[in-house]
């Protein structure tokens, strides 16, 4: 069994490379920018996941540590004349100003946008974590509103609300669905390790956890870290697919996006927050429509900025209050249940000819864990 | 830098201090009571001046009659937003009810936007906050004093609630152990609809004022203002009312020292106060008055 699902594994993870080789010189821009923004979606919330969902700790910080790593990639990559025409107002200060890193180190970059990012979540993380409570939520948005301050007053790093532009773009498909595969891989064998069933243990009940010896500042750490890395990865991307990085870019708003992507797919399951990221990022382009002006026929209606987050907000109260699970709930998708599904709609429907089925609930692929 | 000066800015400080302790005496009461930060708190304190606006501004109601009917509306919305979205989550996970309250903030922000509009609204000042009086050769203007004046005496009334009516007593016995109380025969949901009712009052009377003080409003004006207030709650000791109360004036009179007297990092105050929120986070978690909070198992 084990042996058939890891090279079922290898052989998706081989179609995937397939197609992104395919994919990336012949589809047209429009749609090869959606699918960018899904996959960096799937690195942003998978790793989101992990600390609200996994581990049950209420972070609203991935906007902060994106900011962190959509600036550091932009610092790294950003062509020198390009460094001092973006740079008017006030002078880029050292080393940055003297360096910029050649497209083969983009990879580095990538790293050291999170590991920067990383830095920050020890910065929040280490005082609120060790604390019963909910001070990591009012601490993480309190970051993100900080970073954003700093952002727009650092005028000779981040050259303030102006932003960076003139970012190279190299964000293309192959490294937005690669890191995206990467994030996917490293959270889920991290869930499935004894770290991952601690983290789990702390969601349920910190008290239960901690007298079975779990350390719990450790573990509830550790996955704060681990999602701030790829949250800052992610934010090196975002920097790299639109080519300009300001403030704005990183405010609330992002760390809402992803909050509704893992509650619609269900706080704690991989599975739910990448089909969702994918979901959501589609989503967002078809309610851009909802933005436009329009004109039916004789009668102009005008576009409303704006709706499109009074839309999300009201779903996700909707969500929390009459669909807590989300899509998968907990579960994960997995071979053994892919395999196991002909069979249980063989069965649902054997069952509803005789009557047995009161309700549609609970038939799905959700019920098996990996 | 001379004595008068300093007293100036102190006195600068405890007026916007005594505004933060407004509204962090909501996020404390509520999270005495249910654990819950109420992210929607700072954007209650955004309606309320976004009623007086259109009240006294547009409807040209009396001062105040307009402002009455604003605190009352903002309690009404606030009693409506436990109501809809805090109350049927009261035996979910904790999380499920953090993250409504992030939905209903961000609901009410971009509704804001999109209804009351993004561009910032000038907001209208009675006579006597703008006259100018002279003080042993200082003169000061009248929100200067007015505002601290009407903050104690909205202090002093809500310590006479909490401490000295029946339904004080019964929010005090809510947050010290809700299932006892409820034991008592106390209707636990009508005490926490009053709480939250009294709360965004409180909110939105230091809404408005802070509106007399910086005449601008716009549909974000609650966040920052909201978040400061809540770590002015966490200074004090989360679930204390006085520790908000003393929190709220720490954060003001910090605020404005840093403007005043470092003026080169003024663009950075907002960073001093999460500074103060880490720092306490790590060094004094319970804050000056906060106790432990006990562990339920």
């Amino acid at each position: 069994m084990k042996e058939r699902n890891f090279r079922l594994n290898l052989a998706l993870i081989v179609l995937i490379a397939l197609s992104v080789w395919w994919a990336k010189d012949r589809l047209n821009p429009y749609i090869l920018r959606v699918l960018n923004t899904a996959a960096i979606y799937i690195v942003a919330a998978v790793s989101y996941n992990l600390v609200n969902g996994v581990t049950g700790q209420f972070s609203l910080g991935p906007n902060a540590f994106m900011a962190l790593g959509g600036f550091t990639v932009a610092l790294l990559m950003l062509p020198l004349p390009q460094k001092e025409m973006v740079y008017f107002l006030q002078p880029l200060i050292w080393p940055f100003n003297s360096f910029s890193l050649p497209q083969w180190l983009f990879g580095l970059s990538l790293i050291l946008a999170g590991l920067v990012a990383t830095a920050g979540a020890f910065i929040v993380g280490v005082p609120c974590l060790r604390l019963r409570g909910d001070y990591l939520a009012i601490a993480t948005f309190g970051f993100g509103e900080i970073v954003i301050v700093l952002a727009n007053n650092a005028i000779s790093i981040t050259n303030g609300a102006l932003g960076i532009k003139g970012i190279p773009e190299y964000s293309t498909l192959p490294w937005t669905v690669g890191c995206a595969v990467i994030t996917v891989l490293f959270i889920r064998n991290l869930v499935n390790s004894s770290y991952g069933r601690a983290m789990k243990a702390i969601r349920e009940d910190e008290v239960a956890a901690e007298a079975m010896g779990i350390n719990l500042f450790r573990h509830k750490m550790l996955a704060f870290a681990v999602s701030a890395f790829f949250a800052g990865v992610s934010g090196g991307l975002l920097a790299t697919l639109i080519t300009t990085v300001s403030p704005s870019l990183f405010m609330f708003t992002m760390t809402f996006n992803l909050l509704i992507i893992i509650v619609l797919g269900g706080l704690g399951s991989i599975t739910g927050s990448t089909v969702t990221a994918i979901i959501f990022a589609v989503l967002q382009e078809l309610l851009r429509e909802v933005e436009a002006p329009r004109t039916i026929g004789p009668i102009h209606i005008p576009g409303i900025t704006g709706m499109r987050m009074i839309v999300f907000s009201i779903m996700l109260i909707l969500l929390m209050l009459f669909y807590r699970r989300g899509l998968f709930g907990k579960g994960e998708a997995s071979w053994d249940g892919l395999f196991a599904l002909p069979g249980r709609v063989r069965e649902f429907f054997e069952r509803l000819r005789r009557k047995e089925v009161k309700s549609w609930t609970r038939t799905g692929i959700e019920s098996h864990d990996q | 830098m001379d004595l008068s000066t300093f007293i100036q800015q102190l006195l600068n400080g405890i007026s916007l201090g005594g505004l933060y302790a407004l509204i962090a005496i909501g996020y404390t009461m509520v999270y005495g009571i249910l654990r819950l930060i109420n992210f929607a708190h700072g954007d209650v304190f955004m309606l309320a001046t976004y009623f007086a606006y259109y009240l006294v501004g547009i409807y040209m109601l009396p001062w105040w009659l307009g402002i009455t009917l604003a605190v009352l509306l903002a309690a009404l919305v606030g009693m409506s937003i436990d109501r809809v979205a805090y109350r049927p989550l009261r035996n979910a996970p904790r999380i499920s009810a953090l993250i409504t309250a992030v939905g209903v903030s961000f609901l009410l922000e971009n509704g804001g936007i999109v209804v009351l509009g993004a561009r910032p609204k000038g907001f209208p000042r009675p006579e006597i906050m703008g006259k100018v009086y002279t003080l042993a050769g200082a003169s000061i203007i009248g929100v200067s004093v007015w505002v601290p004046v009407l903050t104690l005496l909205i202090l002093a009334a809500l310590l006479f609630i909490v401490y000295r009516t029946k339904i004080g007593a019964a929010m005090r016995a809510v947050s010290t152990d809700m299932e006892t109380t409820r034991l008592m025969g106390v209707d636990i949901d009508r005490v926490i609809s009053f709480t939250f009712a009294l709360g965004s009052a409180l909110a939105a009377a230091g809404g408005i004022m802070w509106a007399f003080k910086f005449p601008q409003i716009n549909p974000l004006m609650g966040i920052l203002p909201g978040w400061k207030a809540f770590t002015a709650a966490v200074v004090g000791g989360i679930g204390n009312i006085i520790g908000a109360m003393l929190g709220g004036l720490v954060i003001g009179i910090v605020e404005i020292m840093i403007v005043a007297f470092l003026p080169w990092l003024s663009g950075y105050k907002d960073a001093f106060v999460f500074i103060i929120l880490i720092a306490f986070l790590l060094f004094k978690p319970t804050g000056f008055l906060g106790e432990p909070l006990k562990e339920k198992v």
